[in-house]
């Protein structure tokens, strides 16, 4: 992210534009630093120094220093909005670096919707901090009291006398480390948290200016691009061909089962690895598991059994009747619309800068410094803007590509960027799962026990400062064997994530078969298991209801305890016109609930749908969401995030799952694996209900796992019959609706 | 050696009639709208107009346009001067990640440049080849609605 830091340059070359850092503080400061048991929030406890996110630049200038990236969810600008009106300056002071290894702080991994929960409120916290310490500052300067002084756009003054951050600190250093002490400001006083603010990177993308990594075209930049296998496992026998008397080719790079090629022009680097793909011979291994007996497969394997939740019911012998349903879900794409890319440079001294799209910079430097077998300090990572990812895409792999054949070109930045079928057939997918659930009722169809089984492998493969999780490292010569995957525990899970329902039963059972076997390659996908998990929950409940003889919504409220879950319920109920709605032939209603982890935002579904029984199409008809993000710092953010997921899911579920066999995946563009196009996309309300002074909660996969429930309930509601797999294509429907 | 008009400026680039001119845009003309999305014509991110047409430039070879008024999402209009349709987007909030905005704006500028009122069923058909995966698909509706009425 760079497009707001025309000095950027100017740091990384240690310039003097910096004001950093070591004057002692003013007493209040001090005394407060040393006052026990301040707890830090977020990402301020790993860095507690306000310098490390903020600093008083010449020029009337701010620099924010964020670890966390964008990756189209408008996180940046909303750390500037919380920066901005901390300090009580305009929001075009900030200079903003994200994602840049050399200067930011390590924040880990942009995923799991809790951008906001650990950076933005780091970033708050430690803007709050600054202009406290910088108030007190002015205080002693101005002989006023710090009460009496007022802060507008940087400039604080009171008593007849004012002065500027600037002013203020100009040539000096600042070494605070947050107190844990100083309050935010009221929602009244704010300029800018919650409040309608455009996103600072959709100018530059409406407009053609640059801000994509895709768009970076460094002096002497070269094209590499590599052939991949044609299959998992492929080992690479031969190639009879030599491109390297090809218009343009500079190198032909092979290690092991790794091969790639540089160009000086971007077409002649794809043509030459055509070329050579053409000429490659593969050794394929055999008895692979399919996308047609994935399901079978997954049961088979040995597995680690992990239980989460085991309480027995304490009125089990009020069981009358136990039902069971199994529901699968297959292999999903992320899909992006932009493959991903990446520019690596080694420099005479064998240190290497990646200008990458990556999620988690620090962590895929430590990877590919292992790959390369060099000292970590040696590999950094600057991050720039992609194409949506929705997860852990093929980003760090066409990293370890690019650093790979840069290796061959001392001095001259090479640049890859995937091909669409590379990225359809290579990137890690969200894992195929098998979700069993069953409940033991009582006489009046209550529910008595709850127990939820779930088959599926990793959902978690990211770089994690290891090799082996780099695509390309697992080819190479001295290859680096992809680590034993494991399952992500408590309090985010992975596979199990959502698989515990927030309903209260008497008694619940959740358990996980983690495969540590991969049958495809896969990795975080939006919302992990919460989509397999929640599809499941909300689809027997339904069912359940309807066995009951009572309406959806209020069989729900029944053991929905948690008061915002059951407000977000009902007012999602309420905007969709649930007791008011007519039923008519061939059309639907369904509803569906989850809170995000359980831990994170609360969402419900409704929608209408419409069902072709002859061809078995179905269309959806219009959508209602409400909401509960906590306290909201972007309305329009919020909304824009949830509304993108809606669709996402509606696409997954309607029409998606990559399809592989003994000879590849076969999902290799957008005619072998659709999605939703314009057409397709009906209405979509979306509200946010606000809870200021409430933690933010991240919403930006919470609208996963609903929305494909709520979409099998509207098609049950439309049929009478209950589709428990995952794509719902007209094929499928209609052998349903004939069987 | 391939005579082009970009965005109304004359232009002479050194690569061979067959080169993609996506490319010769992207690389040679240094211009960032148009981006390799699928190179197979199937998802509109590297959409560009030719003679006021939506084409797909992954597939166009360089030397097939010679001549005729190509224009780029640049030529629209620039960061610190939008056009209308532009500005219409940033009303909106019309993206999420953005990389399929280049193809959005420059298929809805084709179709608003015949069809200056169009209906928002017109709106979904003319968009319906160009794929987002972000779900921005009704916001950008809403900013080709927008755009048209404030013609």
């Amino acid at each position: 992210m760079n497009i707001m830091n025309p000095t950027r340059r100017a740091l990384l070359q240690g310039g003097s534009l910096t004001l950093a850092f070591s004057l002692v503080p003013p007493a209040l400061a001090q005394r407060a630093a040393k006052m026990e048991g301040a707890a830090l929030p977020g990402d301020l406890k790993l860095y507690p120094k306000i310098s490390s996110w903020l600093r008083i630049e010449e020029g009337g200038k701010v620099r924010l220093l964020f670890g966390k990236v964008e990756i189209g969810q408008g996180i940046v600008t909303a750390a500037a909005q919380l920066a901005a009106d901390e300090l009580d300056i305009d929001m075009k002071r900030l200079v903003i670096v994200s994602g840049d290894t050399r200067v930011v702080p390590n924040e880990g991994v942009t995923a799991g919707s809790q951008s906001m929960q650990y950076g933005g409120v780091a970033v708050q916290i430690a803007a709050a901090e600054l202009r406290a310490y910088l108030v007190a500052r002015a205080a002693e300067k101005l002989g006023v009291d710090a009460a009496k002084l007022r802060v507008v756009d940087g400039t604080i003054s009171g008593g007849g006398k004012s002065v500027t951050y600037w002013d203020l600190v100009a040539g000096q250093k600042i070494d605070i480390e947050a107190t844990g002490t100083v309050k935010v400001k009221e929602a009244k006083d704010r300029r800018y948290i919650g409040k309608k603010v455009g996103r600072l990177d959709i100018p530059p993308k409406a407009t053609g200016a640059l801000i994509f990594i895709q768009d970076l075209r460094p002096d002497g930049m070269l094209h590499g691009r590599v052939v991949r296998p044609p299959a998992y496992g492929a080992k690479l026998v031969s190639v009879d061909r030599d491109v390297a008397t090809m218009p343009g080719v500079k190198r032909v790079v092979r290690d092991g089962s790794f091969l790639g090629v540089i160009a000086e022009r971007e077409e002649q680097a794809m043509a030459a690895a055509e070329a050579l793909r053409r000429a490659t011979t593969w050794d394929l291994p055999k008895d692979v598991p399919t996308s047609d007996t994935i399901y079978d497969w997954l049961k088979a394997q040995p597995a680690k059994l992990i239980t989460i939740k085991d309480v027995a019911s304490p009125i089990a012998d009020k069981t009358k009747k136990v039902v069971e349903a199994e529901y699968r879900r297959p292999y999903h794409m992320h899909a992006t619309i932009g493959p991903s890319t990446a520019i690596a440079t080694v420099a005479g001294d064998g240190s290497v800068l990646i200008q990458t799209h990556t999620q988690s910079p620090f962590e895929t430097a430590a990877a590919i410094a292992q790959m390369l077998n060099v000292p970590k300090e040696k590999v950094q990572c600057e991050h720039w803007q992609g194409a949506g990812c929705y997860g852990h895409n093929a980003m760090d792999d066409a990293a370890a590509d690019a650093a790979l054949l840069a290796r061959y070109m001392t001095g001259r930045p090479v640049r890859v960027q995937w091909s669409r079928q590379d990225e359809h057939k290579w990137e890690p997918y969200g894992s195929a799962m098998v979700v069993r659930v069953k409940a033991s009722l009582d006489e009046k169809g209550d529910i008595v026990d709850w127990d939820h089984t779930i088959w599926s492998t990793s959902h978690g493969t990211r770089p994690g400062g290891r090799a082996g999780n780099l695509l390309p490292a697992q080819t190479l010569e001295k290859a680096h064997p992809l680590p034993t995957p494991v399952n992500g525990g408590a309090p985010n899970y992975a596979a199990d994530r959502n698989g515990i329902p927030l309903y209260e039963f008497a008694g619940t059972h959740v358990r996980t078969h983690f495969v540590e076997k991969l049958a495809a390659r896969a990795s975080s996908t939006r919302g992990l298991g919460a989509y397999g998990n929640v599809f499941a929950i909300e689809s027997f409940i339904d069912d359940l209801a309807r066995a009951a003889k009572a309406d959806p919504v209020e069989y729900r409220l029944r053991y929905l305890k948690d008061p915002r879950a059951r407000e977000v319920l009902q007012k999602t109920a309420e905007m969709f016109g649930w007791s008011k709605w007519k039923a008519a032939p061939g059309k639907g209603r369904g509803i569906a609930f989850a809170r995000y982890k359980n831990l994170s935002t609360y969402t419900a579904i409704a929608m209408e749908v419409e069902v072709e029984k002859a061809s078995g199409a179905i269309r959806v008809k219009r959508v209602s969401s409400a909401n509960d993000a906590g306290e909201i710092v972007s309305y329009d953010g919020i909304v824009n995030q949830v509304e993108g997921g809606i669709i996402q899911s509606l696409s997954w579920t309607l029409k998606e799952g990559v399809r592989f066999d003994e000879k590849g995946v076969r999902s290799e563009d957008w005619t072998s694996y659709p999605i939703l196009t314009f057409s397709e996309i009906p209405p979509i309300d979306v509200k946010v209900i606000d809870r200021p002074g409430q933690p933010f909660l991240g919403a930006g996969e919470a609208s996963q796992g609903p929305t494909g429930a709520a979409l099998a309930n509207a098609v049950m509601d439309a049929t009478g019959v209950r589709f428990r797999d995952v794509p719902f294509l007209p094929s499928r429907i209609k052998a349903g609706l004939m069987a | 050696m391939p005579k082009l008009k970009v965005n109304g400026r004359a232009q002479e680039v050194a690569v061979p009639d067959d080169t993609p001119l996506l490319y010769v845009l992207r690389n040679d003309l240094k211009l960032n709208g148009p981006k390799y999305g699928c190179g197979l014509s199937q998802c509109g991110s590297c959409t560009v107009l030719v003679d006021g047409q939506a084409v797909r430039s992954c597939v166009t070879p360089v030397g097939s346009v010679t001549g005729q008024d190509i224009t780029t999402l640049e030529g629209l209009g620039t960061l610190e001067k939008p056009s209308k349709l532009q500005q219409a987007f940033i009303d909106e909030q019309a993206a999420q990640c953005g990389y399929c905005l280049n193809g959005m704006i420059m298929s809805a500028q084709a179709l608003l440049d015949k069809s200056p009122k169009p209906t928002e069923a017109q709106v979904r058909s003319a968009l319906d080849g160009n794929l987002c995966r972000c779900g921005v698909h009704n916001r950008v509706v809403r900013a080709v609605m927008r755009a048209s009425r404030g013609a």
